[in-house]
């Protein structure tokens, strides 16, 4: 990002350039749009009654109270809803025999967490919506909460779902995948050394900064319901929200205004979303409800949560033979948008970068009194690669090597692709030499370990660690046949309409969905590189069924591997509808034309040229266009993935764990990423810092608690440590670039890699420092106080 | 409820209203007179997101009463720098060291941000991050957004900017 420029910048391709972001000037003068502002004529707002108890029967439940409250308008619970109580979907049945309970908006006859929704109370006021939930009459039954995930198995245990329906199990569903080797117990037959472990990867709160908020207005035209959500999707959004309440789908418009943040979070349709659409449904008014952070942490759905049996089979020299995993998967109360098939995005990559004979993956999904769980950040990736970079050190220790020859000795060489994975996947490239060499060099790992050496033989009471993660994901979600095999009932395209106006300006309409990624700046970077017209020509029309109807919204790190793909065919076929249009206004034939610079020239001619505006007037007034064209300066595209895109890189993180008191600092964290050809290299540079927050923090700070009867603790931002500012330092980042083969522009996803690469960067770098003396694994977050117990125990004390 | 009369001076233009008691300044701010640029975040005074400046001091207006702003000055971030061709340094740095992403932290970092310039006006990187302790956010890792506040306080003093600052060629 330091190359300088010529002065003549307009002459340039814009990709691939740091180019400030065209969203910032309007979101740093506050002249924003969240879902929140919005304030239509004759608003009800919506107060939510939740369970205080993770798992109860109702034995009273009385919302007339509650009516004859100032301002209060309407009151529902299950009851008084009926048939509008629509159920919260599912989309993701991964297998033919899973267990779907219902899932009801508002809860009938039981509550299965703390935070179920129970009745709602409607106010032209919202002070006084929240105030009259305390007029509403509910008597509980309470019953045994079911938390851990072994337990819940166990014949015999308390069911979360024990309707006339329930097949008598907490087990929602058993997932098998084996390998495309040979059986894992034979690739261990061969094996010299077999290391177990059981990590444990904890429930997480997605914590966007922008907590959720819907307005549902009936009051839109042509019989239009209208709803703003702060959501990530409100294309899926539109086509859930119309089979669950019945509404005709040509009459749901879906606008995504500003969206403060996702990660996987706002992916989803929520209770609260149907509710809405629901009651202003039937009061014929708009309904308004913005989520409180303390209904945040209760009911927006978290992420992450399982218990991972890993098993690892090498021979004494380093050779890595099979692997075999074992998880058991937290769906929590109920299954939501994808919830099952979250940790099976996690299936394919447990083998991550490393060559082996044999793989054998098995999941259980369980269901418990917690709140759901679903995608966040990564989804099922951030977890296999964990499982994968913790034990390649466990190895490693248990060979004495060091952690990286081992990755070395094991990984798929450049020349290599494209692969084949033991997971049945096709990785199309990667060079995992050049990112590791970069980094190492950036880390100055030989130094480093000097370092340590000398701490150690000195009995520093301050350790340093080394950790290290070398990991690939896979990303841009997704070929739809590969979707529809795996069970998932949508596909994985994206689509793109580019219009050149009569003026010549450009308007993007594209698919994607952006909460903070900066579509709007690198679209347009992609249009304006085949357009040859300016970035600042270039309008990104997204987020709104209205006036962008077609698309697959923003998760997965998808937009730009699949969206990207839909830009550039658009605006290729733009240029080739202009290009008939200029040859007849150029009185030559279109063979006759080159198109450089915004213009299509004659060549050989210098003098003969047609800019591509003047085409775009041509097009409009349609005075002389050729027989057979149509009017109108517009083209579209709608592409399908070929595959997946497969980002890589090599991360290290050096640590100093205080041995007194068990704080860790993070000192330096080195990462050298491959996220392929980039169109914004300031942009991926974001993308990558905030990702390393997101997985530092899994393994330093966060971690979702409840206690027995399943009471969230760490219920607020005060409980749940998203970090600070104090609690992070500043990354070291840089990439190398190995364009991807399964998309024309040879970009990758970037919005997970650094969340999903660091959480064991970290946690390597601990055990790291500690394992001399006897510690072999910390459970994350590692808080100064588990590090310090855990510590405590290796030395055989009593902690 | 009873009400109480109050008179507010935001971004320039003086409020006359009444207020319930208990509300915060911050819905008073959003749902009574439309300053929408400032935004909740959380319910616990841990995130930042609605800090404006009373009186040129940094306060977090969820944690302010409406009542107690009378006969005070509060600058949102829709009052630092009218219409959005004109930039406080602090808001022109933020863009350029891509100090920002969903943008919904913002509005409170840099007004935090400018509060902590006031009082130290060539902070190091450890005091911009323990200054900055009290905004969250979950998009940056933060990395830019220190780097965005020594750009603005390079800009303030009139100082050069180091090229790790400049981030290349638009």
């Amino acid at each position: 990002m330091t190359d300088t420029l010529p002065d003549k910048l307009e002459t340039l391709s814009p990709m691939g350039r740091p180019l400030r972001r065209k969203e910032d000037a309007r979101l740093l003068h506050g002249q924003t749009n969240w879902t929140d502002n919005i304030q239509l004529p004759g608003t009800v707002y919506m107060a939510i009654l939740r369970s205080p108890m993770a798992h109860a029967r109702i034995t009273h439940l009385d919302v007339t109270p509650a009516l004859s409250e100032p301002h209060v308008v309407a009151a529902y619970s299950a009851k008084e809803l009926g048939d509008l109580n629509g159920a919260v979907p599912c989309v993701w049945p991964v297998t033919d025999d899973m267990q779907a309970p219902a899932f009801p908006a508002l809860a009938v006859d039981k509550v299965r967490h703390v935070g179920d929704c129970v009745a709602v109370v409607l106010a032209t006021d919202r002070n006084a919506a929240y105030d009259a939930l305390d007029a509403i009459e509910i008597d509980y039954d309470q019953l045994p909460a079911v938390i851990d995930l072994e337990s819940a198995l166990q014949p015999g245990a308390t069911l979360v779902h024990d309707g006339a329906d329930s097949p008598g199990t907490n087990e929602c569903y058993t997932y098998h995948l084996p390998g495309t080797g040979i059986p894992y117990d034979e690739a261990k037959t061969k094996a010299d050394v077999v290391v177990k472990r059981r990590f444990i990867n904890q429930r997480l709160i997605p914590a966007f900064m922008e907590p959720r908020a819907v307005v549902a207005s009936p009051m839109g035209v042509s019989n239009e319901m209208t709803v703003w959500s702060s959501t990530q999707i409100p294309h899926i959004l539109r086509v859930l929200l119309a089979l669950v309440t019945g509404l005709p789908e040509n009459s749901l418009r879906i606008i995504a205004p500003d969206v403060g943040g996702g990660f996987g979070g706002k992916l989803q349709i929520y209770r609260e979303e149907i509710l809405a659409v629901q009651i202003a449904r039937q009061l014929g008014r708009p309904v308004k409800w913005t989520e409180t952070r303390s209904e945040n942490m209760v009911a927006t759905h978290h992420g992450r949560g399982q218990v991972q049996d890993i098993e690892i089979a090498a021979t004494k020299n380093g050779k890595l033979l099979g692997m075999k995993v074992n998880l058991l998967a937290d769906m929590g109360a109920y299954l939501q948008i994808i919830t099952p098939g979250t940790p099976l995005l996690g299936m394919f990559m447990y083998p991550g970068i490393y060559k082996m004979d044999a793989y054998d993956f098995n999941c259980i999904g369980v269901f418990t009194n917690k709140t759901p769980t679903d995608a966040y950040r990564g989804a099922g990736r951030p977890e296999s690669t964990y499982a994968m970079e913790r034990i390649m050190d466990e190895l490693a220790a248990e060979l004495n090597m060091d952690p990286m020859e081992l990755r070395k000795k094991n990984w798929i060489n450049h020349e290599d692709f494209p692969y084949a994975t033991i997971a049945g996947l096709v990785y199309d490239t990667g060079n995992y030499e050049a990112a590791t060499d970069k980094a190492m060099e950036m880390f100055d790992y030989d130094s480093l370990r000097a370092e340590q050496q000398r701490r150690r033989a000195s009995g520093d009471p301050v350790q340093l660690g080394i950790g290290i993660s070398t990991f690939t994901e896979m990303c841009g979600l997704a070929p739809s046949r590969t979707l529809g095999a795996l069970k998932y009932v949508a596909g994985g395209w994206e689509h793109c309409t580019i219009r050149m106006l009569p003026t010549g300006k450009v308007e993007l309409i594209t698919g994607t969905s952006p909460h903070g990624q900066g579509h709007e700046t690198a679209w347009s970077q992609i249009a304006a590189d085949i357009l040859g017209v300016g970035v600042d020509d270039i309008e990104v029309i997204h987020s709104d069924t209205g006036r962008a109807p077609y698309g697959m919204d923003t998760y997965g790190s998808r937009s730009l591997a699949v969206g990207g793909q839909a830009i550039k065919k658009a605006a290729e076929r733009l240029i080739e509808k202009a290009r008939v249009i200029a040859a007849h206004q150029l009185e030559c034939s279109v063979d006759d034309l080159e198109y450089v610079g915004g213009a299509f020239r004659v060549k050989g001619d210098a003098e003969k040229a047609q800019p591509l505006a003047a085409v775009a007037f041509e097009a409009f007034s349609a005075h002389n266009l050729p027989d057979g064209v149509e009017p109108t300066l517009q083209a579209e595209s709608t592409v399908d993935p070929q595959d997946f895109s497969y980002p890589h890189g090599t991360h290290l993180a050096a640590v100093e764990v205080d041995t007194e008191t068990g704080k860790t600092t993070l000192r330096t964290y080195v990462c050298v990423d491959d996220v392929g050809v980039q169109v914004n290299p300031m942009i991926v540079e974001g993308q990558v810092h905030g990702g390393l927050a997101q997985g530092i923090a899994q393994a330093m700070y966060e971690g979702v608690e409840y206690d027995e009867d399943g009471n969230l603790l760490t219920a607020s931002l005060a409980d749940y440590l998203v970090p600070s500012a104090a609690d992070l330092p500043s990354f070291t980042t840089s990439t190398t670039e190995t364009p991807s083969t399964t998309n024309p522009l040879g970009t990758k996803g970037v919005g997970e890699a650094g969340t999903i690469a660091s959480t064991p960067a970290i946690i390597n770098a601990i055990v790291d420092a500690l394992r001399p003396m006897g510690v072999t694994d910390v459970q994350m977050p590692a808080s100064p106080q588990r590090v310090w117990r855990t510590l405590q125990e290796a030395k055989g004390g009593n902690a | 409820m009873s009400q109480i009369p109050i008179s507010v001076t935001v971004d320039g233009l003086t409020y006359d209203d009444e207020v319930e008691p208990r509300t915060l300044l911050v819905h008073w701010l959003r749902e009574s007179i439309g300053r929408v640029g400032t935004v909740v975040g959380c319910d616990t005074s841990s995130c930042g997101a609605c800090t404006v400046l009373m009186d040129g001091q940094s306060v977090k207006s969820c944690s302010v009463l409406a009542v107690q702003a009378n006969g005070h000055t509060v600058t949102t971030i829709q009052g630092l720098a009218e219409g959005e061709d004109n930039w406080h340094p602090v808001q022109a740095a933020f863009k350029e060291c891509h100090g920002l992403q969903c943008g919904y932290c913002t509005p409170g970092m840099v007004l935090a941000s400018i509060d902590l310039l006031q009082n130290n006006p060539d902070p190091s990187e450890q005091e911009i991050r323990e200054g900055l302790e009290g905004n969250l956010c979950r998009c940056t890792g933060y990395h830019n957004i220190v780097k965005s506040v020594q750009y603005a306080a390079n800009t303030m003093a009139g100082k050069d900017q180091p090229a790790e600052l400049t981030g290349g060629a638009r």
